[in-house]
This record gives structure tokens, C-alpha cells and sequence, in this order.
């Protein structure tokens, strides 16, 4: 279960934890943020220059981003270290330790998204292009997964309804489905799993359009290591973290609601809707508290949150919805 | 054997039953318990409690087979013992950093959660054996009910098994290796039973 060694990296190279709060700091109070990350980046890319092939499967390059007013403010940051190392990422291996061993065989270029069903005209993005399509901002949102722990996770992106906007749905796509990559011959470990892939996801048109909704491009300023989802996924704060698709392919616009995953492998412990919710227990554990990751053992219980503490800007979305129902 | 041996190998066993914990203190001090410490600290104390116990129900099929190993039987009380010790470990990790000592959490999740309901099951079966391993009480309460009570190790290890498996994901095998360890280990006293106890075959019944 050990995720590093501190011996590996030698302790010259590690930004001590004062200094990098303090860009953190500087970060959110309304530097530019390329400047800020390009700094903070600095420690990180040394390391990963110096040491294990592990921490080098994380010198990404750095994203020139702006500040958000959606960020989410007064949580402590997840370490990268383990925001990189400690994955849900099963065509990778079922542990979560196995993503970031194994995610570097992830061929994040050339990388095209496709957008197909009710559009004005089905379009293919390249990468490249989705990364220059609108400003890249700072958001820190808290990740809540369905086991019951979380993070708090600076990402780097924008709004999704801003891309939407350029696929042009038509009126009668009510939905949105998200594929992900997948490659048998490339993710050898997608078997040790009863699943069947690709990993499919999905949102209400509604759900997309929330401004929290972001297509996702990086975190800590850098874009994404392998294991959380390069080159592109979706990250949907108030929801579990399993709707946050990863790796994203495919992203097409469908009238009915489109089959997902989680809830194809046990349709009574995920639900479409998953939004976080402490007054509806999964059947094999209550989600009335959560462990938070990198704490001490005796520090790590919370008091889990309606909609992830999103619930000024989406609870509105459900309103005279069963959530017990529509879990 | 000599006490001095008996002594220094007993002394051993309780070393080597204390590595784990001391393995964990170490951990929590030096901040290697991983991201999720909780969950760490859970599953060390889970199967150390299965491994010690499986190690202890060992002994007597192990006694039967290896007649020279005749003297390992009081090892069974000192096994059985560090694993009703990390049982109660596992208990408490659940009791402070899961359920944050609030009662109504803990009846809920007892009632609702069938892995929690074993699980504590489990350790409730553990605590009369516990409770009853002194010399003082197998003479109160004399050999043969005492044996009797001491069967239900044999329950307590079962849900302890079952405990493992509803707890994790549907499709996961890490229950497996216990499993078939444990069914060999059952098996074996009612096989052992067969095959050494067999009555010789004789030409007349004899009232």
C-alpha cells in the first residue's frame, strides 16, 4: 500500500510544503496563473528530471491559465503525489496504485474528440485545437468518490457548455454520452475486471451546461498525468467522482438517457443522477462522511456535503426530483 | 523440551505476533500509511486477524499429522489470543475513524450493512473465547464444556471470511487465498478423524 518512498526524491529537490502553499496562495488571490504554476511546476519538473520513471509519467507541460471565479476556496489541496497515485482507473489495473504504473502506455498524441448524433453536423477536434478554444482557467473543486473518500483537486479548464456551444446540439438532444479511450492491446490490464468497455458516461443537457461542468485539459497547472485522464476528460464536482469521465473520445448528443457504466455493473449501487448525497446511502455503506486523502488517520473524517457543497449553483437542477429515487 | 527452550519461544512467538502493529505505529510515524490511512490501517488489522487466527486452527491438524510436533499445541491459546486482539484493533479502527464514536452511525451501520453485521458478529463470537482462555476458567468450567464453548472458533473464523468478502466489490477475488485455506483447514479435522480414528473391522459385533 506504500505509494512512495520519501528516500527517492532527494530532500534538496522538494519544495518545502510553506513555499508551495504560499503560491497556492498567490495563485488564488490574482497573479497570473502561468507565472504562479510555471513556478510551483518548477519543483515538480526537476524531480520528475531527476528521479523515478514513476514521477517522470508526470512532467507534463505547463498550461498558461487564468483565475476562476468558480474556484472553490478555504480547502486544503490534495498533494500531486497523491492526486497522481492514487487512481481509479480500471483498464489499468483494479488497484489503485496500477494507473500510475501502467497509464504511460496512453497515447495522448495525436488525440482527436469526436462529436457525432443530434449536432448540426457531426465535427472532429483535435487536441490541440480544444486546448486553444477558450481560456484555460484555475478551477479547485472537491472530487467525492463513491467509496467514500475525497480530494480537493486544482484542475485546469473550461466550462463544457462552452464547447457545446460549438458542437451545436440540436433541440432533440436531451443527453450528452462521453466514451473514453479504449484499446485492449494497449490497456492489457482492462480484463482483470468484469467490465465492458469503453467506459461510457453521461449527463443531462442540463448537467452539461452548468457552468461547474468543466472539460478538463490539466491540474496544478500542468496538463494531465496519464493516470487522472489525459489528455481530456470531464470533472462534474457534484456528483461522485465516477461520473467524471476520463480519456474522453467520443462525445455524442442523444435523445434518451444513454447507458452508463457503473450502473450497467450494479444498477442498485450507481445511478445515472450519483449526485453526492449524505441522505442516501449506497447499499454496502452510508455517505454520511468521507475520508479525506493525505490527512492523518485521526483527521481524515468529514461530514459529507449536499451535491459535494455545490448545491447553491446545481441544486437547482433537481428541483421536485426524488433524489432517493433518482440516486 | 526444556522451560528455558518453552520460554524462549514463546517469547519469539509474541514477538513475532506484535510485528504488524509495530509495523503500523512505525507507519503512522513516519507517515507511510498511504493516502487513505483509514483504509490502511483497516485492512492491516482485518487480515492479520484472519491470518492469526487460520494460523491457530492450524495447530491441531498440524498436532495429528506430526506426531513429533506434539508441543506446539499450547501455541494455539497464544495465536488465538494476538488474533482476538487485532480483531478488537479492527473493531476499534472502525468505531473511531469510520463512525467517530457516534452511536446511532454504528447501530445503523450494524443493521443496514450485511458485512458490518458479520463483521461484528465475528468479533462478539471471539469475545467468550477470549474471555474463557484462562487456566482458571477450562478448570471451572471443566474440559468438556469448555471444548464445547471452543467450537465456536470454528464459527468466528467462517464470518470472519464472509465478513472479507461482502466487503469488497462485487468481482473482486483477494478473499479467495483465506478461503481456500481456511475450507482446507476445516476439513481437515473431520478427514484426519476418518482416516486415524477408523474402528478395525471385526468378524463379530461385541455388545
Amino acid at each position: 500500500m506504500l505509494i512512495g518512498k520519501h528516500s527517492d526524491i532527494p530532500s534538496s529537490l522538494i519544495t518545502p510544503k510553506d513555499q508551495y502553499l504560499n503560491r497556492r496562495r498567490f495563485l488564488r488571490g490574482g497573479l497570473s496563473g502561468a507565472a504562479l504554476a510555471g513556478a510551483a511546476a518548477l519543483g515538480i519538473d526537476r524531480i520528475a528530471d531527476v528521479v523515478s520513471p514513476r514521477l517522470r509519467a508526470l512532467a507534463g507541460t505547463k498550461l498558461e491559465t487564468v483565475k476562476s471565479p468558480l474556484t472553490t476556496t478555504g480547502e486544503e489541496l490534495t498533494t500531486l503525489e497523491d492526486i497522481t497515485h492514487y487512481n481509479n482507473f480500471y483498464e489499468f489495473g483494479v488497484n489503485k496504485d496500477q494507473p500510475a504504473k501502467n497509464a504511460g502506455v496512453l497515447p495522448t498524441r495525436p488525440w482527436t474528440v469526436r462529436v457525432e448524433g443530434k449536432v448540426k453536423t457531426p465535427k472532429t477536434f483535435d487536441i490541440d485545437q480544444l486546448l486553444k478554444l477558450r481560456p484555460l482557467e484555475d478551477r479547485v473543486y472537491r472530487h467525492r468518490c463513491v467509496e467514500a473518500w475525497s480530494m480537493v483537486i486544482p484542475w485546469v479548464g473550461y466550462s463544457l457548455s462552452e464547447f457545446i456551444k460549438e458542437c451545436e446540439p440540436l433541440s432533440s438532444a436531451k443527453y450528452v454520452q462521453f466514451l473514453s479511450y479504449y484499446d485492449k492491446h494497449v490497456q492489457k490490464w482492462s480484463n482483470e475486471s468484469t467490465i465492458f468497455w469503453p467506459y461510457s458516461e453521461g449527463l443531462r443537457m442540463d448537467e452539461a451546461m452548468n457552468p461547474l461542468t468543466l472539460l478538463t485539459f490539466g491540474l496544478y497547472g500542468e496538463v494531465l498525468p496519464n493516470q487522472d485522464g489525459a489528455p481530456v476528460r470531464i470533472v462534474v464536482p457534484w456528483k461522485y467522482g465516477f461520473k467524471s469521465a476520463k480519456s474522453i473520445v467520443t462525445v455524442k448528443f442523444v435523445e434518451k438517457e444513454p447507458p452508463t457504466t457503473w450502473n450497467q455493473q450494479g444498477p442498485n449501487e450507481y445511478g445515472f443522477f450519483s449526485n453526492v448525497n449524505p441522505n442516501v446511502d449506497h447499499p454496502r455503506w452510508s455517505q454520511k462522511t468521507e475520508r479525506r486523502i493525505g490527512q492523518a488517520f485521526y483527521n481524515q473524517r468529514r461530514t459529507t456535503l449536499m451535491f459535494n457543497g455545490y448545491g447553491e449553483q446545481v441544486a437547482s437542477l433537481y428541483n421536485g426530483m426524488d433524489l432517493k429515487k433518482y440516486y | 523440551m526444556k522451560r528455558s527452550t518453552f520460554i524462549l519461544l514463546k517469547t519469539l512467538t509474541w514477538i513475532a505476533c506484535l510485528i504488524p502493529l509495530a509495523i503500523l505505529v512505525w507507519e503512522a510515524f513516519t507517515n507511510k500509511l498511504g493516502p487513505d490511512p483509514t483504509a490502511t490501517i483497516t485492512f492491516a488489522t482485518g487480515s492479520t486477524t484472519l491470518n492469526l487466527l487460520t494460523i491457530s486452527l492450524a495447530i491441531t491438524p498440524v498436532r495429528r499429522l506430526i506426531k513429533p510436533l506434539g508441543w506446539i499445541g499450547p501455541w494455539r491459546r497464544l495465536i488465538g489470543l494476538f488474533a482476538f486482539f487485532y480483531a478488537t484493533l479492527h473493531l476499534l479502527t472502525y468505531i473511531a475513524l469510520y463512525a467517530g464514536f457516534d452511536v446511532n452511525a454504528m447501530i445503523n451501520d450494524i443493521a443496514k450493512r450485511r458485512f458490518i453485521t458479520m463483521g461484528v458478529t465475528a468479533w462478539l463470537l471471539l469475545l467468550p473465547l477470549a474471555a474463557t482462555s484462562t487456566n482458571w476458567a477450562i478448570r471451572k468450567m471443566g474440559g468438556k464444556r469448555w471444548k464445547r464453548l471452543h467450537t465456536l472458533v470454528y464459527v468466528a473464523a467462517v464470518c470472519g471470511v464472509i465478513h472479507y468478502w461482502w466487503q469488497v466489490k462485487p468481482g473482486v477475488l483477494a478473499p479467495m487465498g483465506i478461503t481456500i485455506i481456511l475450507a482446507v483447514l476445516l476439513a481437515a479435522r473431520p478427514v484426519l478423524d476418518w482416516i486415524q480414528d477408523r474402528k478395525p473391522r471385526r468378524a463379530y459385533s461385541r455388545t
